[in-house]
């Protein structure tokens, strides 16, 4: 990444009005998606999906994703998703880790508590820009026959519109009407379709300001940092109950997974 | 894979639709409001400052909670509970430091799990507003505050004339939501956010002459 470029284009769109700094940041997003460093992130998870790993030394091949095991292509856009196996609605991240640890031994618990960016998290971060990746173009569809996913949706929809910590917070707040932004940043209008569609669809994603590859749950975690929230667990329900609500409202979305950031 | 057809699709919801119903009595719907409630309680951990008492709703929290405006009476009434409870600043004296608010404008930290919690918390003013003309990375959320003093005839703030606009923009940082019930503003002085020192300083800003929000 060629910072002093980077560095030069964000003081060029500083020096300009607000509104066509917008679109300043824009050309440089579309300019930096030419060779977004996600393919790293993409081609090890490719790996990791095909190498024998963990206590049982096996593949992750025989990961059902909810299209059967070992089937990639089209998973993404259909997740998070009811799976009979666990009795359980898991997002990527989640279904991950059960096969991890149902297949190759690791142990599910010691993930959840392993910060971002160390140790199987790293792993993670390769696994959901492979497996996202092998959805791309393709459009969102989450299920919605299961009883527990309609439950998920009815939550996420109420965890979305919750209110608290000291500056009375909610995801609505900053994400429940088009066309607002922070400083420069525009806001998604999580509400709708298009914008869902737009942010849902675009994580996992490389983070330019960070270098790093996030998965949705990392972005939904520093979502809630900045809400002033207390800190959401890895995987924990309230997460993936507001992806479920996200992505059901994201339906018919293109994925442009893993996206480039800021 | 994708294309089920429409009758088998229509078909498998009616199935599912008519199990669901069996097993519990047809008309109870899920408590979806303690699903999602309970679902927050297990799902968060405390962090840094950040402690579980935040997940704890006040009744404003509670009422502001629907993806829906509320009722106007509802409004009306959780609007006056908060206006009785703006203080005054202690010494009476509403302007600081334009200079100082001006800082406090610019600075989006404080209160987060990864500030330390002895660190002050900014004013996050400019993530939410325009306020000087200089500065050109402002958010939209917020109307803009250009000219904010000007524009509402104030030309010396300490003037008897000036007072209501004074108390009003007072109020309007302490507890925004006593002029506007579910205002996604902070409550800045009523949750303690900034200190009155730190209100007055914002108040300058906004309405000192020389302040350059009133260039």
């Amino acid at each position: 990444m060629n910072r002093f470029f980077v560095a030069a284009l964000l003081c060029a769109a500083m020096q300009a009005h607000a509104q066509s700094s917008s679109d300043e940041i824009a050309k440089y997003r579309a300019m930096l998606a030419d060779g977004n460093p996600a393919e790293l992130w993409e081609a090890k998870g490719e790996a990791l999906w095909k190498q024998a790993r963990g206590p049982k030394k096996a593949t992750l091949e025989k990961c059902d994703l909810g299209k059967g095991p070992g089937i990639v292509k089209g998973a993404f856009v259909e997740l998070p998703r009811y799976f009979p196996d666990s009795g359980r609605v898991q997002d990527l991240e989640s279904r991950l880790v059960s096969c991890m640890q149902d297949l190759q031994g690791f142990d599910a618990a010691a993930i959840v508590k392993t910060p971002f960016g160390k140790d199987e998290q790293v792993t993670l971060e390769s696994l959901v820009a492979y497996v996202s990746s092998e959805s791309a173009g393709m459009k969102f569809s989450l299920p919605q026959m299961h009883a527990k996913e309609k439950d998920m949706y009815e939550a996420g929809k109420r965890i979305f519109y919750f209110r608290g910590g000291p500056y009375d917070f909610s995801c609505a707040s900053c994400h429940g009407q088009e066309g607002k932004r922070i400083r420069l940043q525009d806001l998604p209008d999580l509400t709708t379709a298009k914008g869902a569609g737009a942010a849902f669809g675009a994580w996992p994603a490389y983070r330019v300001s960070s270098g790093e590859l996030w998965s949705m749950q990392r972005r939904l975690n520093d979502c809630f940092r900045q809400q002033r929230f207390p800190s959401p667990g890895f995987i924990s329900d309230a997460t993936i109950a507001l992806s479920v609500y996200l992505g059901v409202t994201a339906k018919g979305g293109e994925s442009i997974a893993p996206a480039i950031k800021r | 894979m994708n294309r089920i057809p429409t009758r088998r699709l229509a078909g498998q919801a009616l199935a599912v639709a008519f199990l669901a119903a069996g097993c519990a009595s047809p008309t109870v719907a899920p408590d979806y409001d303690a699903m999602s409630l309970a679902m927050i309680k297990s799902s968060f951990e405390a962090k840094g400052q950040a402690t579980l008492s935040r997940l704890d709703q006040d009744p404003l929290q509670r009422a502001c909670s629907g993806a829906n405006p509320l009722a106007t009476d509802v409004a009306t009434k959780l609007e006056a509970v908060q206006m009785s409870a703006i203080k005054p600043p202690p010494d009476g004296r509403y302007l600081g430091d334009w200079k100082e608010g001006e800082k406090l404008a610019q600075n989006g930290r404080g209160m987060t799990w990864s500030d330390p919690v002895e660190s002050p918390s900014g004013g996050n003013c400019y993530n939410c507003h325009q306020l000087s003309k200089a500065e050109i990375s402002y958010g939209t959320l917020g109307p803009s505050l250009y000219n904010y003093g000007k524009l509402r005839g104030v030309s010396d703030p300490s003037s008897e004339a000036s007072r209501p606009i004074v108390q009003y923009t007072w109020g309007k940082i302490y507890d925004a939501k006593a002029s506007n019930a579910c205002s996604i503003m902070p409550r800045f002085g009523e949750a303690h956010v900034l200190t009155p020192k730190q209100m007055k300083d914002i108040m300058a800003l906004l309405l000192d002459p020389k302040s350059p929000v009133n260039e």
